[in-house]
């Protein structure tokens, strides 16, 4: 967990990064946080691992104040991921990941057994091991950079714009992957990003930044339905419904499979394996309903494990826009 | 043997060559000895300048005053130090050792120093955020990164001690430059351009020697490079 307590830092040239802000992080959630550059975001993450120290105010890691904390102690206990990377080119990959193990001392097969499963966990093969990371592509070096961040287990992660410098195909398939790694993993995360559509999609909960202040603390959900004033609402953008399309699971909308029963209208056939003609719950409703317009039946069977679990039609996205008083 | 039984030598090559067969015995010792006052000379003055280089990198303003005073010592004339530093070290290989290594000093720091601060801003902010230490960052990323371009440096300062040290046989330190000296006096200049020749090999070698050690140290480090013949060979046999 991690508090921020009316934190304010003043630069030594007189930049007030930060000005009194007050959120905080849920054990095993996510927070990101989001703003235009020279907002404070960066300079607010670097103030929990003690790159940066507060000028006021207090920042509590685990409930500890963290200038009560051994600086080095503290930061091998943070997995530490930024927009360059930073790996060690002289390194091995299999030597950068092992990195904060070595530092903390775990002997050399237990260290073994972990870089095998953090390649296994960030989806590279194990013959990267040995490689060198200039040999690799932006992408896999920032694979490898997320592994080296995880490798000690550390309670809390940091990450810096991680996908800030890949191209979009390889950001967004990092994007998912890291979705599916939170999941399995229980880290507190905070995340810091300039782009609203990553905060929505990686977020638990988001913070939204303006000039060295917090303007809006919620869920993507909340941010999107009730934007707290103007600058959160430009923040967002256009598009306010189709963003929300991106974050609502089809989950939340769908019929359970009785009220199919019931129902007129023809089901499309989720044909063996025909993963194209039916849908898993967690989806957004953005697939769910591209899928809808892209096939010839008017409902969508959702499919969780090989059964079906509930129904999407048109009907039930424009209802639950309605009812959540969306434009 | 005279060069009449090298019958396909060119004619102008044959006196240099008999010099050499007639005087193989002396050329080789004096090579010895030249090569013992550069090995000295590497040996304190690479430690010396690697710490200097080091050091000056927990502040800037001790860095430009130490590179601009290793700057000023290059300038010295080597033959004036020789003549300064003679009634306080004596005659012979002492006072040229002590020069060479003050000559050494700039390549050797000056590289050391941009090779420890040329790391990559993210990379040590990596380190510093994984939890090392000030000294950890040194020892484990910006040392072993910087290692290559510290040898540079090296290999600079070798050739040109190699050189300088010639000089040193005027106030008696042996050394190739005793027969540059004696082909002054003499006015023999077969024997100065063999010894000269014989120096330059020797930098020469030195420097090819150094260069390969440093591509090896860089394709260690992951580096990509165009490797050169002597670097192929060192591969293949591993």
């Amino acid at each position: 967990m991690i508090e921020f307590e009316d934190v304010t830092k003043v630069y030594a040239d007189g930049t007030e990064a930060i000005d009194g802000i007050n959120f905080t992080v849920e054990e095993g959630t996510t927070t990101v946080l989001v703003g235009p550059s020279g907002c404070g975001k960066t300079t607010s993450m670097k103030l929990v691992n003690r790159l940066e120290e507060p000028t006021e105010g207090t920042v509590y890691v685990n409930g500890t104040d963290n200038q009560e904390l051994d600086k080095i102690d503290l930061r091998r206990g943070i997995g530490y991921v930024i927009q360059e990377i930073g790996l060690f080119d002289h390194l091995t990959v299999g030597e950068n990941i092992a990195t904060v193990p070595e530092l903390v001392g775990w002997d050399q097969s237990r260290i073994d057994d972990r870089v095998d499963e953090l390649l296994e966990l960030m989806d590279l093969s194990p013959e990267y091991r040995d490689q060198y990371p200039r040999e690799l592509s932006g992408g896999q070096r920032q694979r490898i950079g997320v592994a080296r961040a995880l490798a000690a287990d550390p309670d809390i992660l940091l990450m810096d714009e991680p996908f800030g410098a890949l191209d979009p195909i390889t950001r967004e398939n990092l994007q998912d992957e890291f979705l599916q790694i939170q999941d399995r993993i229980n880290t507190t995360i905070l995340f810091v990003t300039h782009s609203i559509d990553e905060a929505l999609k990686m977020g638990d909960r988001i913070a939204i930044f303006d000039v060295g202040e917090v303007v809006q603390y919620d869920t993507p959900a909340e941010i999107l339905s009730n934007p707290k004033n103007e600058f959160v609402e430009n923040f967002i953008g256009e598009n306010q419904t189709f963003k929300q399309l991106s974050i609502t699971p089809v989950r939340e909308v769908m019929d359970d499979p009785q009220a199919y029963e019931s129902a007129e209208s023809e089901v499309a056939p989720a044909a063996d394996g025909g993963e194209y003609y039916s849908i898993s719950p967690d989806s957004s409703l953005q697939v769910g309903l591209t899928r809808l317009l892209s096939i010839e039946h008017t409902t969508l069977p959702v499919v969780d494990g090989g059964e079906v679990v509930g129904f999407l039609t048109e009907d039930h996205v424009r209802s639950y826009f309605d009812s959540a008083g969306e434009p | 043997m005279s060069a009449a039984h090298l019958g396909v030598v060119p004619l102008f090559i044959s006196p240099y060559l008999e010099f050499v067969v007639q005087n193989v015995d002396q050329l080789f010792a004096r090579l010895i000895e030249h090569i013992l006052i550069t090995a000295e000379t590497v040996l304190i003055a690479v430690p010396i300048g690697v710490s200097l280089g080091v050091l000056i990198t927990y502040n800037d303003r001790a860095a430009t005053a130490v590179l601009w005073l290793a700057g000023i010592a290059m300038t010295i004339p080597s033959l004036a130090a020789f003549g300064l530093l003679v009634p306080f070290l004596g005659i012979g290989s002492d006072p040229v050792v002590f020069t060479l290594i003050l000559y050494s000093q700039l390549p050797v720091i000056r590289n050391t120093y941009v090779g420890l601060t040329g790391v990559e801003e993210a990379t040590k902010e990596a380190g510093k955020g994984l939890g090392m230490t000030r000294q950890q960052r040194l020892r484990r990323i910006q040392i072993p990164m910087a290692l290559p371009i510290i040898l540079a440096g090296v290999r600079n300062a070798v050739v040109i001690v190699v050189g300088v040290a010639a000089v040193g046989a005027y106030i008696g330190a042996g050394g190739l430059g005793e027969f540059i000296f004696n082909g002054i006096r003499q006015g023999d200049s077969v024997m100065i351009v063999v010894a000269t020749i014989i120096v330059s090999l020797l930098a020469l070698v030195a420097d090819y020697g150094i260069a390969t050690v440093e591509q090896l140290l860089r394709i260690r480090n992951g580096e990509q490079v165009e490797q050169r013949a002597s670097t192929q060979l060192i591969q293949k046999a591993r």
